[in-house]
């Protein structure tokens, strides 16, 4: 038995987003997604609630979350930097940007700055291999970015 | 069915089409090895992930290597299952396997029993050339369930029964790549999950990533301490199985060899769980009629049908996921709890000793029974009424520590009078024997008339669920039998749903019941083991002189003389129980 804290307007999210899917254990993605863009990320006790609507253990639905790296369980920023490690990007790069980041904001990878303003993730190809690398911030996506460039970047946001 | 031909190392075989190269192969006695393939096939039971690549086959035509489990055959498909390219692929698999598990074989209660190690040395392998990182996760411990995820090698058998099979839902495939493990929601403990300890995940792992918690040295220091008085129980099913880890062929009963052996490990007294069988019958089956006899008067507040609770994961089960029919399971302990209950009152009386002084030790083909007696309603203060529960496995395993050469044992008796026991006691070991036994004793109860027919046939058989009825002299009684919790499950919401209406239902959690436990010697997924241990619970049956538990000397002898009779209110304090919701609480908090 677990206790499960969390607040009524959030079940009711949740119960209305499961059954615009009709409560349907294939839609477990669709619903996933929609889930964490309504909440940002999907803690345990979201989770739970999926599991109790769907009718299907809550492991399962953490195994999804943890397979997919776009599925996170801790909150996102309100400017989410997403560096994509794919690669082509990778070859020119872009670890160093994505070191930057870290360098800048103080933060590792899946961390979100104190201030929630930040997080950094990391991604597989956007598909945008000519501009490599390639990094993005919430929909903004940023190409042929250099090391040095970073700095700059961020005070867009601030 | 349209049959094709397929050609398996240069040997013509017809076969029907769908079937996989394995099967195909099987079907001409060519033996192709797998790891994680695993299939029971009475129960419906398969897994198939096609992941371990250990049954790879070179077949005609085609670029790479195909597993053998995964791979239907196609017409005039010419396959080769052990040429050099196989057996080097083969190998490097293994290896490649092996270099992220841990070398301390030696010392793994798996030792001996492992597929892996099996498969390494039937592959022939020497050296790993492959030398990576090893994956370190953590030891998760449970009163029944030791996870030791660092030898898994995920394989998912035990998903597919925690899953499929059992719909437990505590185990799930979690992360990616080389962070992959099999775990409970958000990587917690077990005891956090919605495990049943059922341990069916135990019984099908292939190496020593999931095991029993060891409680043998317990037993051992309990028998050395000259200050205890030492009882054992033994179950119905451990002396259909026990024979087994000593080369004996699967269904040998070895009954008197194990009375014989537990009083050479120096226990004061053998006594038999049939015994407790007995007196379930006679609590559990008074409380059927009881039921159906208020419920055929017209009071509606009886709830049927009456299910079985002897299965303490089954227990879990409901307590987990049907917390509102909690008044439908009968009242009645477990034959364990009950032993314990009768040994440390009854008994300790008769022998004139405190209860703090007796342990009670039970031999269980169940990983579950481990955590049954540790429940605090099975205590007296802090007392419990069962110490310790051992697995057929973990005796396995003190015998041959303590040098006893089981085969060359003589058959010995049980101890009276907790050793008394009839044919229906036996048959608890089996699916369908605890409602068979059940009918025996409460037919005549209830019609007064002697059964002319001791065997319920309609009752038996390994079909995963099964619905039958039994006369009552008149009466028409539906009884639903099912084993395995997905299928209890499938009976369960339609009695929730009310679009079936039974009288009684027997659950057992383990596919075939208690023979097929969790804590039975490792069948390695050949199900004809299973099926020759039932075989052998119903001859042990016919061999008893007394078949129907009301008519147990020893049983009556302890009404008379202490309990009064069934459901009285000495039977309710010591032989009784209530369950508890094991749902997930929801807190409301305001953000």
């Amino acid at each position: 038995m677990v206790s499960i804290k969390i607040s009524e307007s959030k079940i009711k999210k949740i119960q209305e987003i499961c059954k615009k899917f009709n409560n349907d254990e294939g839609e477990l993605i669709n619903i996933l997604h929609t889930v964490q863009s309504e909440f940002g990320y999907l803690p345990a006790e979201v989770q739970e609630i999926i599991a109790k609507e769907l009718k299907i253990s809550v492991a399962k639905i953490y195994g999804i979350v943890t397979f997919y790296s776009f599925f996170t369980m801790t909150p996102k920023g309100e400017h989410p930097i997403s560096v994509c490690l794919g690669t082509a990007c990778y070859v020119r790069g872009a670890e160093k940007v994505l070191d930057e980041f870290k360098k800048q904001l103080n933060i590792k990878i899946g961390e979100s700055t104190s201030d929630g303003k930040f997080s950094i993730n990391c991604l597989r190809c956007v598909g945008a291999c000519g501009l490599a690398p390639v990094v993005m911030i919430g929909d903004k996506t940023y190409g042929r970015v250099a090391p040095e460039q970073v700095k700059e970047i961020l005070e867009e946001y601030k | 069915m349209e049959q094709i031909k397929i050609k398996i190392d240069g040997k013509e075989v017809a076969v029907d089409k769908g079937l996989t190269i394995l099967e195909a192969a099987k079907k001409a006695n060519i033996n192709i090895p797998t790891l994680c393939y695993m299939k029971l096939d009475d129960f419906n039971i398969e897994n198939k992930p096609g992941g371990c690549r250990i049954c790879v086959v070179d077949v005609k035509g085609r670029k790479n290597l195909a597993p053998a489990c995964a791979t239907e055959c196609g017409d005039g498909m010419e396959v080769q299952t052990s040429n050099v390219r196989v057996l080097n692929a083969r190998k490097t698999v293994m290896e490649l396997i092996l270099s992220d598990h841990p070398f301390d074989c030696l010392v793994c209660a798996k030792n001996g029993k492992c597929d892996l190690q099996k498969m390494a040395q039937d592959l022939g392998i020497r050296e790993i050339h492959y030398k990576g990182e090893q994956s370190i996760y953590r030891k998760d411990t449970s009163p029944s369930i030791i996870r030791d995820v660092d030898k898994c090698i995920m394989c998912r058998r035990c998903e597919t029964m925690c899953n499929t099979v059992q719909t437990v839902g505590a185990l799930s495939a979690v992360n990616r790549g080389f962070m992959a493990v099999v775990a409970p929601a958000f990587e917690q403990d077990l005891v956090k999950s919605t495990c049943t300890y059922c341990g069916q995940c135990v019984a099908v792992c292939p190496t020593g990533a999931l095991t029993e918690v060891d409680d043998t040295n317990k037993v051992i220091r309990a028998l050395a301490n000259p200050e205890k008085v030492v009882v054992v129980q033994t179950a119905p099913a451990v002396r259909a199985a026990l024979g087994e880890e000593f080369g004996l062929e699967p269904g040998t009963l070895v009954t008197g060899k194990l009375v014989a052996a537990l009083r050479r490990l120096g226990f004061n007294y053998v006594f038999d769980t049939d015994f407790a069988a007995d007196l379930t019958i006679m609590e559990e089956g008074s409380e059927l009629l009881d039921r159906l006899t208020r419920y055929l008067g017209g009071d509606k507040s009886v709830r049927l049908p009456i299910l079985t609770s002897c299965c303490p994961a089954w227990v879990n089960f409901f307590e987990e996921y049907y917390p509102d029919l909690l008044d439908v399971p009968s009242t009645a302990k477990s034959p364990q709890q009950m032993f314990g209950a009768i040994a440390k009152s009854y008994l300790a009386q008769k022998l004139n000793i405190d209860r703090e002084k007796m342990v009670v030790v039970s031999i269980m083909p169940c990983l579950a029974k481990k955590y049954e007696c540790q429940r605090d309603e099975f205590k007296v203060n802090g007392n419990p009424d069962v110490d310790y529960a051992i697995s057929t496995r973990e005796l396995a395993a003190l015998i041959k520590q303590a040098n006893i050469n089981f085969t060359e044992l003589p058959d010995e008796e049980f101890d009276l009078p907790l050793g008394e026991s009839t044919g229906a006691g036996v048959i608890f070991g089996t699916t369908g024997g605890v409602i068979e036994a059940a009918c025996r004793t409460a037919y005549e109860l209830h019609t007064g008339k002697k059964l002319d027919k001791i065997d319920f046939t309609q009752l038996r058989g390994l079909e995963n669920l099964r619905i039958a009825e039994v006369d009552f002299n008149g009466l028409t009684l539906k009884i639903g039998i099912a084993h395995g919790l997905g299928n209890a499950r499938k009976l369960l919401d339609q009695v929730r749903d009310g679009s079936i209406q039974l009288h009684a239902i027997e659950v057992m959690a383990c596919p075939g019941g208690c023979i097929g436990g969790g804590g039975q010697p490792y069948h390695h997924g050949n199900i004809e083991i299973i099926q020759k241990r039932a075989k052998a619970i119903y001859q042990e049956d016919v061999n008893k002189p007394i078949r129907k538990s009301h008519e147990n000397p020893a049983i009556i002898e302890l009404y008379e003389k202490f309990l009064g009779k069934p459901l009285s209110e000495k039977s309710h304090h010591l032989l009784h129980t209530h369950y508890f919701s094991k749902e997930n609480e929801i807190i409301i908090n305001e953000e």
